[in-house]
């Protein structure tokens, strides 16, 4: 990646920064070595963090005051011009307030524009309805050309800000509201765009998750296997758009039991695309889309909301053992197919 | 005259109450928009306890007057009135944005007793403060409909999508407040993004232009008093506040546009209501 040869990236503390407040560090990093590097925002500098750029590079920053649309559309212009905007706000306004924004405006015309949604899903509930967030993934993976990507933590964000400036058109990358503590001990861990990293090995169940459910997957799986026996893999599937194919497909014939796991409606996010693959497959295989089960979150602080709806390790403990009493189809001739 | 100086007196008891509260709600709820909760505490006021005609017992009464608080971010001025107002035990309050909780830091109208519109996403109030407009001349009812915007939040195209609209269908059955108490998150408009001249934008795009002190009973009962009996133009009211009215060090200053609970704090915060 010729953009950061030569930068160190010491610029964040995964301990003990949120993965917003890491995306603007490493975007004002980042943005040393490459001077197309522009920022634009709607009123929410101090809150999505690019603050951290906008200090260091006033002059290619823009703040348009409380106007979503505004923001994408001058973002695309930016873009026009051969500039790569990083456009953020809350994923509830960059994705919905302006949707048409960046489908008609950025994808269509395959402009590199970053787009980082924060306070993402249901990480921001005691806001209430209004900000919660359970429809994004959905939203972008529906549009051409996009790239849709959502961090399990904040060295992955890093990683993904990073990445996503060699992508010739535009990329969503979703993150949270609070402190994610780190899936990874460090950024040595072979990140892609559109790459799945396998977090845990196991034979018996596949759990494809995403953002914050990457690591209650991995604590899940420890305990199912020290007091169930039950070998589960995990499967940390950043990248939602494009799909990594393989992997899931992997995961059908290997374990032929899966589990998708995300903070988002369960109708089109990361189990549809799952989904999508599996039974485009012809395979049988056990498979269950845990999420947000096609309804509006209550309110509460989301550490709360977690338990709730079971997206904590706990709660997917519990879906993974009902899931283990269902039976797939025994198919003599499975190589065959 | 719009207000007596026994009502003012009563709107003021009313109003320091309110304040209080919003900042027991703050503790309570772990932490809330204090700043731009304080600065509509009178504007509140006079309306849910002088102008709006509303019943806690019938709280869907189909001929209620409307209030519509488009800077949803404020509930935790909103949720208190209503409060204060009848509709809603104060001892509820404590559940502020706790799981389940009816309350959270904007208002949900599926869940709050009083309120009538789900509001939080800035710019989308005064269009919904239109279609019930239009619906209660369609309805042939004389309901009147009140909506609070916040001057940021007017960055937002949809606000004067809405303004036009209210315009061109005449509806002088629709109040439009902007709280202009000239800060928004990432610092003041007029250096984030410059709102004046502001009147005239609202003069020109077919309002009665009324600007007052906010936090003037006298001047905002004679504003609204015009308001409801607006018959030729539709009345904007430009409501001069200051964001944090009330606490001293709160004032004015960006910062606390949102505060995180903190008892210590609190407790400094009402020291200086009381004294005020
Ligand atoms: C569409 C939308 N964009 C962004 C936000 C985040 N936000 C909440 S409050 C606020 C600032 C509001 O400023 P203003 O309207 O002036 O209100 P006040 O200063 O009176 O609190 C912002 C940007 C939001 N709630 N809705």
């Amino acid at each position: 990646m010729s953009t950061i040869t030569g930068t160190t990236w010491n610029c964040y503390d995964s301990a003990t920064m949120t993965p917003r407040e890491i995306y603007g560090r490493t975007l004002a990093e980042l943005a040393k070595t490459n001077d197309r590097i522009v920022g634009v925002t709607a009123d929410l500098a101090k809150t999505t963090a690019i603050v951290h750029f906008a200090n260091a590079f006033p002059n290619r920053f823009f703040n348009v005051g409380i106007a979503e649309q505004n923001m994408l559309g001058i973002a695309a212009g930016l873009a026009k011009a051969g500039l790569i905007p990083f456009a953020s706000s809350m994923a509830v306004f960059v994705s919905m307030r302006g949707g048409e924004q960046v489908r008609t405006d950025i994808a269509y015309q395959n402009l590199p524009v970053k787009i980082i949604g924060t306070h993402a899903g249901i990480s921001f509930g005691h806001a209430g309805t209004t900000h919660h967030c359970t429809e994004d993934l959905a939203i972008m993976r529906s549009i051409a050309n996009m790239t849709v990507i959502c961090p399990a933590d904040g060295i992955e964000t890093s990683l993904a800000v990073r990445a996503c400036v060699d992508i010739p058109g535009p990329v969503y990358i979703r993150i949270g509201r609070g402190f994610e503590p780190p899936c990874y001990p460090d950024e040595n861990y072979g990140f892609t765009i559109g790459k799945a990293i396998e977090m845990v090995p196991g034979t018996d169940i596949t759990i494809i998750s995403c953002g914050i459910a990457v690591l209650q997957s991995v604590q899940a799986a420890k305990t199912l296997l020290e007091q169930d026996g039950i070998s589960v893999r995990v499967i940390n599937m950043h990248t939602i758009k494009p799909i990594d194919r393989e992997a899931v497909l992997k995961a059908v014939t290997e374990t032929r039991r899966i589990l998708t796991v995300e903070e988002h409606n369960v109708e089109g996010g990361l189990g549809d695309a799952v989904a999508s693959v599996i039974a485009e497959s012809g395979k049988g295989c056990v498979f269950k889309k845990h999420g947000i089960y096609d309804q509006f979150a209550t309110i509460g602080y989301a550490e709360d909301l977690y338990t709730h709806y079971e997206l904590d390790a706990d709660g997917i403990i519990n879906q993974v053992r009902s899931l283990m009493g269902r039976d797939y189809e025994a198919d003599e001739n499975w190589e065959d197919e | 005259m719009a207000c007596t100086v026994e009502e003012k007196q009563r709107l003021q008891d009313i109003a320091r109450e309110l304040r209080l509260t919003i900042i027991d709600v703050t503790a309570w709820s772990g932490g809330a928009h204090v700043g731009g909760s304080l600065s509509i505490v009178e504007l509140l006021t006079a309306l849910y306890f002088k102008y709006l005609n509303v019943d806690p017992e019938r709280p869907q009464w189909e001929d209620r007057d409307r209030f519509v608080l488009s800077k949803g971010h404020a509930a935790a001025a909103l949720i208190p009135v209503l409060s204060k107002r009848g509709f809603i035990p104060e001892e509820e309050l404590k559940t502020f944005n706790h799981f389940g909780s009816p309350f959270a830091m904007h208002p949900d109208s599926n869940k709050v007793t009083g309120c009538d519109a789900s509001t939080g996403s800035l710019g989308h109030g005064l269009s919904i403060a239109a279609g019930m407009g239009l619906a209660a001349r369609y309805l042939k009812k004389d309901y009147k409909t009140v909506c609070l915007m916040g001057d940021g939040e007017c960055c937002e195209g949809s606000v004067w999508e809405a303004a036009m609209s209210i315009a061109n269908f005449k509806l002088t059955n629709v109040i439009t407040i902007v709280d202009r108490n000239r800060l928004m998150i990432d610092g003041f408009t007029e250096d984030v993004m410059a709102l004046e001249p502001f009147a005239e934008k609202w003069h020109s795009f077919g309002f009665d232009v009324i600007e007052i002190d906010g936090h003037d009973f006298e001047q905002v009962c004679s504003a609204l008093e015009k308001g409801w009996n607006a018959t030729e133009k539709p009345v904007f009211i430009l409501a001069n506040t200051i964001k944090g009215k009330g606490v001293d060090f709160m004032e004015n200053n960006v910062v606390w546009h949102y505060a995180s609970a903190d008892s210590a704090l609190c407790e400094k915060a009402k020291a200086s209501i009381l004294n005020l």
